[in-house]
């Protein structure tokens, strides 16, 4: 019996359901965790659309409750987040690329990483059902935005709606730190002999740092939804004053986790576009241990600025202005790699193939985000521009344009790795051009609206701000189109079958995984590979 | 294990297992059934059709199921398959150090949310609070827990029960079965009295869980401190049978260390709710 399921194992590898269902293979779950994200991704882009559909023009189109646009805009949130950049880019490239860029047969714990994928299914089943069922008086779902904020998350929605959504993010937040275990073991222990920390590639780097970041923050998170959850359902009062509760306390906690979360954002992304960067301009990145211990620092002092959320909750001036001070600390790192970025281009031979532009794209998208960031850090600006359409392009322009920009440059670069097949570069790019127009035209307009005074999380608004609200909203069926064409992309290359090179990208491409085979063998490595 | 090419390194690669997919719908049934319970609590009719903590108790029991086939075949594996080599071991201790660094993070948020209302109970900024706690901590009309009392008994006791996990750490490096069971058992001892001492307090109490922010810091964070010791005591538990059966050898017992790591982590995050909780926490206690 044990001989025979160990051929199984190694040799005639396990096929159909079981292959996938009772997988320990690093690549099959990191498919899953990928294709996971496309559907996560999709039904968010969906959410952002229909919100955009009512945004479109003044007054009340498509919702009849405002409550409804809420619901819509906390599960795009919540959904976008914790159910398709942390699924792709941690879960999907951090499973698939780690063990072959560091040279290992596959994770340190193989059936951990399986329930860390399977804890994800049930946490969305359970965010979906939180539309349905009753949240506020009179309302379906939670309409409280990504943060539940306390006291609209306890007395002010008191249907199962936000215990559903709660429940969700405990799962979320168990698979999160079950894979950050896993992959800080794997970093750590099997690195290939001669493959020192400071040899490591900057995308094993920026998973690393990223476990890191979600081992410590998570369970803070945990802990204050737990905290929800007993003031909710068991009479303690945490954040009710009228027990001697203090509702900025969920605010601290939960922005506690809610900074570094930002970081475990964008920081695989941080990591990828090196590669992706090195790779075509044909040189090594520029100033590879400050771009390592850049993501470190970031990571680092990600976790001492979170109430730069809270400048408008009434804490002290002198809390204030610590986090002003400590939150701009940060565009220093976050400088250095863009400059590096660059440098490394600097005197390159640059190719312009798919994975690069959207690395372009990054930078440039990246760095409006980054800048607006700054802005926003100062406490005293923020009075103004706090909970407006400015904040909103803002993380916009980090998060879904920065990270999601990373996402499809890695998606292109290990796109013939992963699958075996080349993409359409005429796709890649035309999925590139309308999504970088149309990504724009979404969220430039905002910071106009924002400036303008225009609140977020409202489904509507004075005549004033309908012009940039139209045009916003023509942006997002312009990415909203380009995410057919993305899918369509896929669609081509597995019905072309145009088998790709083990390295399609030529001497640039200097890490482990373009030693293998494309697909790589269904177990890689059984002799380790030796670093000089 | 016949097999045509060896793999020339070390890892365990894992045969595929169905117990994370069976562990996440179980972890789902959990949940529902913990919102179906909440939701018939006082006068609520539970959701879907459903009433009563029964799904949630299917959920529970589901889980634990998961964990007891999955932890037997991870047994199995390291006793009688030798995959678990040194550096498998490494990965191990590894695991278990991240493990518990997260878990100390757990208990941050219970920390944080005591000191928020213990250090602040008079903010000018927060009016209802101070009305609330008379402007003092512990908030006025709560009359809390003597610390030199059963709090300071429950301290020993843990920290008794921290030497003789380690006598039978030393009896195990020197082959010495015989101290490593009683050893063992004298921890388990321990911890069951400490659960029964801290029950027996929590009887004696004269603050309710609900409606008091005293009521919620200290039940939370003491209550997840007891959930942690129950938990620390069916590893050791665990560990006592697997001795038993001869499991562990002197050079190889990370099961053993394991369950020992998180015995001295849940007497560490006692000692600071003894010091932060009881001790400064409770002002000047009633005279009994």
């Amino acid at each position: 019996m044990a001989g025979k399921s160990a051929a199984a194992g190694h040799h005639d590898h396990p096929t159909g359901l079981k292959r996938f269902l009772f997988s320990t293979n690093h690549k099959d779950i990191g498919s899953m965790y990928l294709i996971f994200a496309m559907i996560g991704g999709i039904v968010g882009v969906l959410l952002s659309i229909g919100m955009r559909l009512e945004l479109q023009e003044p007054g009340m189109q498509y919702f009849s409750d405002p409550h409804v646009f809420n619901v819509f805009t906390t599960a795009h949130g919540l959904i976008m987040v914790f159910f398709m950049i942390m699924p792709s880019l941690f879960g999907g490239f951090g499973n698939w690329i780690v063990p072959l860029m560091i040279g290992a047969p596959d994770m340190a714990f193989p059936r951990l990483n399986n329930i860390s994928f399977w804890l994800l299914p049930p946490a969305l089943l359970l965010l979906v059902i939180s539309l349905f069922v009753p949240g506020p008086p009179g309302g379906f779902g939670v309409g409280a935005g990504w943060t539940v904020y306390a006291p609209l998350s306890t007395s002010g929605s008191p249907g199962p709606a936000m215990d559903f959504a709660i429940l969700a993010l405990h799962l979320a937040g168990a698979s999160s730190i079950l894979s950050a275990i896993n992959f800080i073991t794997t970093i750590f222990n099997m690195r290939a002999p001669g493959m020192t920390i400071h040899k490591m590639p900057l995308f094993v780097w920026s998973i690393l740092i990223t476990a890191f970041l979600l081992l410590l923050a998570l369970p803070v998170l945990a802990g204050a939804i737990t905290m929800l959850l007993t003031d909710r359902n068991f009479g303690t009062t945490f954040f009710d004053v009228a027990g001697g509760g203090d509702p900025l306390l969920f605010q601290h906690l939960f922005w506690f986790f809610g900074h570094p979360e930002v970081y475990i954002i964008i920081l695989p992304g941080f990591g990828l576009i090196s590669h992706v960067i090195a790779t075509f301009s044909h040189k090594p990145v520029f100033g590879y241990l400050g771009m390592a211990y850049a993501m470190v620092a970031i990571g680092v002092v990600g976790f001492v600025v979170w109430a730069h959320h809270m400048y408008t909750a009434g804490i002290s001036l002198n809390t204030q202005a610590y986090f002003v001070a400590a939150t701009m600390v940060i565009a220093v790192p976050t400088g250095v790699k863009i400059f590096s970025w660059i440098a490394t281009m600097w005197g390159g031979s640059i190719e312009f193939k798919t994975p690069m532009i959207w690395a372009f794209g990054f930078i440039f998208l990246f760095t409006v985000g980054g800048v607006t960031g700054v802005v926003l850090s100062n406490a005293g600006v923020d009075r103004g521009l706090h909970d407006t359409y400015y904040v909103v392009a803002h993380f916009h322009y980090v998060l879904s344009l920065g990270a999601t920009f990373a996402l499809f440059a890695g998606w292109y670069y290990w796109f013939p790795k992963i699958t075996g097949y080349m993409y359409s570069e005429f796709i890649g790019k035309l999925h590139f051009w309308f999504t970088f127009v149309g990504v724009n035209v979404a969220f430039f307009p905002q910071h106009f609206l924002g400036l303008a005074g225009m609140p977020r999380r409202y489904a509507d608004y004075p005549d004033a701000f309908a012009g940039w609200n139209y045009v916003s909203s023509v942006g997002s069926y312009i990415s909203g189109f380009a995410v057919l064409i993305f899918l369509y992309g896929i669609y081509h290359a597995f019905s072309r079958k145009e088998k790709a090179a083990d390295n399609p990208w030529g001497e640039g491409a200097t890490t482990l995984e373009w030693t293998l085979s494309s697909p790589p063998p269904f177990h890689q490595f059984e002799r380790l590979p030796r670093i000089k | 294990m016949a097999k045509a090419h060896a793999n020339e390194h070390d890892y365990h690669l894992v045969e595929p297992s169905p117990w994370p997919i069976v562990g996440g719908i179980s972890a789902f049934v959990t949940a529902l059934g913990l919102i179906i319970w909440m939701q018939s609590m006082g006068d609520g009719e539970g959701l879907f059709g459903f009433s009563g903590p029964w799904i949630f108790a299917i959920g529970v029991t589901s889980v634990a199921a998961t964990m007891f086939v999955w932890w037997r075949d991870v047994i199995n594996e390291a006793e009688h398959q030798g995959h678990h080599k040194p550096v498998v071991q490494l990965h191990l201790r590894y695991g278990m150090i991240l493990f518990i660094a997260s878990e100390v993070m757990f208990f941050v948020v219970w920390f944080w949310g005591f000191f928020d209302a213990a250090l602040f109970p008079d903010e000018a900024v927060q009016v209802a609070r101070t009305e609330f706690t008379g402007g003092q901590w512990p908030p006025k009309g709560v009359e809390t827990f003597d610390p030199w009392d059963i709090p300071l008994v429950n301290t020993l006791i843990l920290l008794t029960s921290g030497t003789t996990v380690t006598w039978a750490h030393h009896a195990l490096l020197k082959d010495d079965r015989r101290g490593l069971i009683l050893g063992l058992v004298c921890t388990i001892i321990l911890g069951v009295m400490f659960t029964a001492l801290q029950v027996y307090e929590y009887a004696q109490a004269s603050f309710p869980f609900s409606g008091s922010i005293y009521g919620a810091t200290f039940y939370m964070a003491t209550g997840f401190h007891g959930a942690h010791v129950i938990i620390g005591t069916i590893f050791l538990t665990v560990i006592l049978f697997r001795s038993l059966a001869g499991h562990f050898t002197s050079k190889q017992h990370f099961g053993f260390e394991a369950a020992a790591w998180y015995w001295h982590f849940v007497d560490v995050v006692w000692l600071f709710l003894f010091a932060a909780i009881y001790v400064w926490g409770a002002g000047t206690p009633a005279v009994h």
